[in-house]
């Protein structure tokens, strides 16, 4: 399902249509995160991926004015498809090497995660192992994590401020 | 070991090469955007699915259960995501701008009015 919607983001027409199918996407990816055991991504995605981008789409739209709306529909390109066919080839033959879907002894769970597990409530007190780990262990991670937020907001404001102060008067968002 | 038992790396990579077709054959500005969103995805989903355990629930410590998902690849996904939607709104804000100064989004007018002048 996450597939077709892929597909139809290809090809549809209109970029309102195709931001709406963004969120339709971001949704169908909190479903399948929600199916994988990974609920607290299932949140941050439901509300950031399919709410926020959308907004972010949709006030990005009503700035670009709609007669620049492409309608030009998906003309086929031999080269770039070639390219795209090929790569994806070479992913699929890497996969032979990965580990199984769900495999408790895949080298990924082995490492550090069944320490977070057994020693995760009694070192840091919080039940929800994905919090302890995001606050408590990799800490600096959330760190460098809201500076890329602060330089990406400053980014934002800096591009779209400077027109704000030439043509005063016009309403900004972020 | 079954051919099936891959199949999460295979939808992974499907998406992938959606978004960087769309990526390199769009022209419009905000398509590539929307391109390098469902690029990302794909790579979240990656990194669940290595997370995921047979048989095992959500990380979030419980009586009765033992088995329990990898937390880690879930920590670092939340953190991309944010980031993502960060990136997502620069690149969006660059398109309001580049908008202004050319009037257009699509990549080979911007091309022929720089040629132009």
């Amino acid at each position: 399902m996450l597939a077709v919607t892929a597909i139809a983001l290809l090809c549809v027409r209109g970029l309102f249509v195709a931001s709406m199918l963004t969120g339709i996407y971001s949704l169908l990816t909190t479903a399948l995160f929600v199916l994988l055991d990974a609920v607290d991504v299932a949140f941050t995605e439901a509300a950031v991926g399919a709410g926020i981008t959308t907004v972010l789409f949709l006030a990005m739209l009503s700035k670009v004015s709609a007669r620049h709306n492409d309608s030009s529909t998906l003309n086929f390109q031999p080269l770039p498809f070639l390219v795209v066919i090929l790569t994806g080839a070479l992913l699929v033959y890497a996969t032979r090497d990965m580990p199984e879907f769900g495999d408790p002894q895949a080298p990924a769970n082995l490492h550090v995660a069944p320490k977070y597990i057994k020693d995760g409530k009694k070192e840091t007190g919080v039940p929800n192992l994905v919090t302890a780990v995001l606050a408590s262990y990799r800490g600096y991670d959330t760190l460098g994590e809201v500076t890329v937020i602060f330089t990406a907001g400053v980014g934002v404001l800096l591009l779209l401020g400077r027109k704000r102060r030439r043509t005063s008067g016009e309403s900004g968002e972020e | 070991m079954s051919w099936f038992s891959h199949y999460n790396y295979w939808i992974v990579i499907f998406l992938m090469m959606i978004g960087l077709y769309i990526v390199i054959c769009r022209d419009n500005l905000a398509r590539k955007v929307i391109g390098l969103n469902v690029f990302q995805t794909s790579v979240f989903v990656l990194f669940i699915s290595i997370g995921a355990v047979r048989g095992a629930t959500a990380p979030i410590l419980a009586e009765g259960f033992t088995e329990y998902a990898n937390p880690l690849p879930h920590v670092l996904i939340l953190t991309a995501i944010v980031v993502g939607v960060a990136t997502t709104s620069l690149a969006l804000a660059l398109i309001v701008r580049i908008n202004e100064a050319y009037g257009t989004i699509d990549e080979n007018q911007i091309q022929a009015k720089d040629g132009d002048g």
